[in-house]
């Protein structure tokens, strides 16, 4: 058994042992003896994908994989001529002797953990995840490995979710208030996930009698992508395609991009509020100074992140991009070979949507 | 407690002025009135005595968590708040209860002086009972760092808006209120909101004290310089002094009682006639020049008055107004005439510890403007204008004529960001505190010397960009703290300047504080510390040659 560095930086002069069936590379995470990337943040020969938001999946590679549920996205994103083969979760594809399968991460539509087995080895890459349910795309499998690569973007025990159910119940009683009182709602969220889990979330908290649903350009695209791909999401307007008096009563769905742009104008007075993970934090909530923050997140938290590493029994975890020091010192605590990989994963973005 | 959560969860969520009276005006028509009493209390600003040590409070928070100690400490720096961070990492609540807020603060009391193991095994038991909002209040009241963005000014037109009585009455009965030796149950409370005449102020207590406008540009905006008093602003400590049946008092702004710290001004109030309440500045004083503020600290700051501290540093009253004669407020007469009795008083009473701050006389805004140039060799920060027929208000209202502050320009140098510190509150997380550097051009070559910390003055949208910058130009963490490489220039800006062999550079600056981000200005030129010496030579040479 060879030493492993406890933090496999790769890249730099000492390399990480070539026994390892991913390793980080200038380019991206690397499987040796596959000879492909994982979620590369440069243009490579060959890259897996996990999921579709663009710091996982960027453009110029040659080849792509990604899960069936994913592709239609990475084509609106990527260019609808990309080379993509799109394989079914579970299904298992072998490459230069290295089998690839994917299993859903319960992230977004498409997300998917990247499993590679090689010479009786097993590793599996998270890309990002969630534990929770979300009605939108499959729920997170575990899967049995020996080294697991895991995110960490919300890896602090301050992190705890309420149950979704119980956010979306707010989200639907802000909505009602101001519906009542004659303000839009406007709610920001990131228009890839988020945005597609409010609408089923909503739906299933019973508040689609409130007020027509508009959804800016940003999330429409999606919202059909979803709808194309078979995941039903209630009934969504353009703004010019409602009433103005209507637009009183209406939940607005819009990327955290469009806060501050005339698209905004013709709402008036609305209420703001804004969907993400990071709106746990009363600072975080105070400083965008908007009127409501929901803390909902599409990555897991912290009892989330921990109950994910036991239940895939690996006795090495390698934490990218996120609480990396913090989750690594308290993993090795709690008796795993813990490392990181340094990754070029947009942490502005994480703080953006998330 | 729930009710109490409940109002602060909304007090919290709302930045209007109309949306926070709704919410304390539910709650005072609902809350039992010891409750109310003790929410009155801290959301008035009180600030009860510690009854848990923190460091006690920080082992219970660990054991209860289950977290590491340095795990725990990574999540506190994350968040910035002590009482938010072991909201967010105990264990949800097994028992919840509904415990009032009296009964709160009661139990806490009796936390007081108690065994070790006992309070924490108590405090983790409290907490069981308790949801998030209620786990954060908690702590917050019991770590005396409740706030929630109301003013004692809007708890005040609340409660006097609740029990239909004029602002004015509420605002003098709750002057002493937020003292902790005060009473809080529910007497105290029907005796603030009891109708008018019920009540009588307690003997030795103060007025809320009138606070000033600070004065933007060109007074001319004001009118006729004939219709302002125009005093020098003193660089002081604020305070009225109180005589009333044989007895003085010295209060602070903060309604701090300060009389020990100054037995001099005990000494004067003895010499005023009964029922006289004076409006004025506590200054260090030598040779009829006032001293900088440092000296008075080291007044405020000592346990033991001793006769040599006395000595080293006299202060005097610079009187400014007077609200009390004969024990008949005066507060609505104009100013014109409380400044004709001020003058006649401090004259009869004739005490080199009692002075009359002059009032300045030019013909002009012009001619004040080109006076004003000499606040800096004078010791003060500038000009107080205050007009003619001005009552005296409460607090920074401006409904009774206003009292303008026309501060002179800081002092500047562009400095260079080399430390950063993660903020507080809404500024948690991100990186908002910074240290600032001068070049020092030693014989070894050029090094940046830090000599200043400063965190305000920035914008929200630059803050933001500050912080990316921060993180991306990191060289090490030292726990909140980084150390980034030397980017960023600022125009910092300070009101006065001394030695303080305390610091590496050998200088101290009072109230630093960044004016503008140079994005223009290379870090090679930013300013040497010869050029901030400077500044000292001129401050201290100033201060010895020019008087009043």
């Amino acid at each position: 058994m060879p030493s492993y560095s406890r933090t496999a930086t790769g890249g730099g002069i000492i390399g990480p042992p070539m026994s390892d069936l991913v390793v980080s590379r200038p380019e991206g995470l690397y499987c040796p003896p596959g000879g492909f990337y994982i979620d590369p943040w440069r243009p490579v020969d060959r890259a897996v994908l996990t999921h579709a938001h663009g710091d996982h999946a960027r453009p110029g590679s040659a080849r792509y994989l990604a899960s069936r549920d994913a592709e239609r996205v990475l084509r609106t994103r990527l260019g609808a001529d990309i080379a993509l083969d799109a394989i079914s979760y579970g299904e298992r594809v072998v490459h230069q002797g290295v089998a690839i399968s994917l299993h859903p991460a319960g992230h977004v539509l498409g997300s998917a953990q990247v499993r590679l087995e090689h010479e009786g080895r097993v590793w599996v890459v998270s890309g990002d995840y969630k534990i929770d349910p979300d009605p939108t795309c499959a729920p997170f499998e575990a899967v049995r490995c020996d080294v697991f690569v895991t995110e960490s973007t919300f890896g602090l025990p301050i992190y705890r979710w309420q149950p979704p159910h119980e956010i979306f119940a707010d989200i639907a009683a802000w909505w009602r208030g101001n519906a009542a009182a004659a303000r839009t709602s406007l709610l920001y969220g990131y228009a890839f996930g988020k945005a597609q889990r409010i609408l089923a979330g909503v739906r299933d908290a019973g508040a689609l009698d409130v007020g027509p649903i508009v959804c800016h350009g940003a999330v429409e695209v999606l919202n059909d992508a979803y709808r194309a791909t078979g995941v039903a999401l209630p009934p969504t307007h353009r703004v010019d395609d409602v009433a103005k008096a209507d637009l009183k009563r209406a939940l607005v769905l819009a990327p955290p991009s469009a806060a501050g742009t005339p698209w905004l104008r013709r709402f008036g007075d609305a209420s703001d509020a804004f969907a993400s993970g990071w709106m746990r934090l009363r600072g975080a909530r105070r400083r965008r100074a908007l009127d409501r923050g929901f803390a909902l997140s599409d990555h897991a938290d912290w009892p989330g992140l921990m109950s994910a590493i036991l239940s895939t029994g690996a006795r090495r975890v390698i934490v990218t991009h996120g609480n990396v020091p913090i989750m690594v010192r308290h993993l090795a605590e709690l008796g795993y070979e813990a490392g990181a990989f340094a990754t070029e994963y947009d942490e502005d973005a994480a703080e953006a949507g998330a | 407690m729930k009710a109490f959560a409940q109002l602060y969860v909304e007090l919290d969520a709302t930045t209007s002025t109309s949306g926070k009276l709704d919410a304390l005006a539910r709650y005072y028509a609902t809350a039992s009135p010891g409750d109310a009493a003790w929410a009155t209390y801290f959301l008035a600003g009180g600030k009860p005595r510690q009854s848990v040590p923190s460091a006690m409070l920080r082992e219970a928070a660990i054991e209860a968590s289950g977290l590491a100690p340095w795990l725990f400490e990574e999540c506190y720096q994350a968040v910035g708040d002590f009482a938010e961070t072991l909201a967010h990492v105990l264990p949800p609540a097994a028992r919840l209860s509904d415990r009032g807020l009296a009964e709160w603060v009661a139990r806490l009391a009796a936390l007081r002086g108690a065994d070790p193991a006992e309070v924490k095994a108590r405090l983790i038991a409290d907490w069981d009972e308790l949801d998030w909002n209620g786990r954060f209040l908690l702590i917050k009241l019991i770590g005396g760092g409740f706030r929630v963005g109301v003013s004692r000014l809007l708890v005040t037109r609340a409660l006097a808006a609740h029990a239909g009585l004029d602002a004015k009455t509420v605002a003098q009965r709750l002057i002493g209120y937020t003292h902790i030796n005060a009473q809080h149950d529910a007497d105290a409370f029907r005796a603030l909101i009891a109708p008018e005449g019920d009540v009588r102020g307690a003997a030795g207590h103060p007025y809320p004290f009138f606070l000033a406008h600070q004065l933007n540009g060109d007074p001319s905006s004001l009118g006729s310089p004939d219709d302002w008093i125009v005093e020098w602003k003193w660089d002081g400590i604020r305070a009225q002094l109180v005589a009333r049946g044989g007895e003085v008092w010295l209060w602070s702004r903060g309604e701090e009682l300060v009389t020990d710290r100054f037995p001099e001004m005990a000494s004067l109030g003895t010499r005023l006639p009964a029922g006289t309440v004076l409006d004025g500045e506590v200054v260090a004083w030598r040779d009829g020049m006032p001293q900088p503020f440092a000296a008075l600290q080291t007044r405020i700051g000592r346990k033991a008055l001793t006769p040599k501290v006395l000595a080293a540093t006299p202060v005097v009253l610079l009187a400014y107004d007077v609200l009390e004669l004969d024990g008949v407020d005066l507060r609505d007469r104009p100013q014109e005439e409380r400044r004709l009795r001020l003058e006649a008083l401090v004259a009869a009473i004739d005490d080199p510890r009692l002075v009359l701050s002059p009032r300045v006389e030019r013909a002009s805004w012009a001619d004040y403007a080109t006076l004003r140039e000499e606040s800096r060799d004078r010791g003060v920060e500038g000009f107080m204008l205050k007009r003619r027929d001005a009552r005296y208000g409460v607090g920074r209202t401006k409904s009774d004529g206003a009292w303008w502050k026309w501060k002179i320009d800081p002092m500047s140098v562009d400095a260079v960001l080399v430390y950063a510190q993660r903020g507080h509150g809404r500024r948690a997380s991100l990186y908002t505190d910074y240290t600032f550097a001068v070049w020092d051009e030693g014989s070894e070559g050029r090094k940046l010397v830090p000599f200043a910390k400063a965190y305000s003055g920035l914008t929200d949208d630059e803050i933001l960009e500050v912080d990316a910058i921060v993180r991306r130009t990191t060289v090490e963490k030292f726990g909140p703290v980084r150390s980034v490489a030397p980017t960023l220039v600022f125009e910092l800006g300070f009101e006065a300047i001394q030695r303080s062999p305390r610091h590496k550079s050998g200088i101290a600056v009072r109230f630093p504080r960044m004016l503008r981000w140079r994005v223009d200005k290379p870090v090679e030129e930013a300013d040497t510390l010869a050029t901030l010496t400077s500044l000292l030579g001129d401050a201290e040479k100033r201060r010895t040659t020019t008087d009043v």
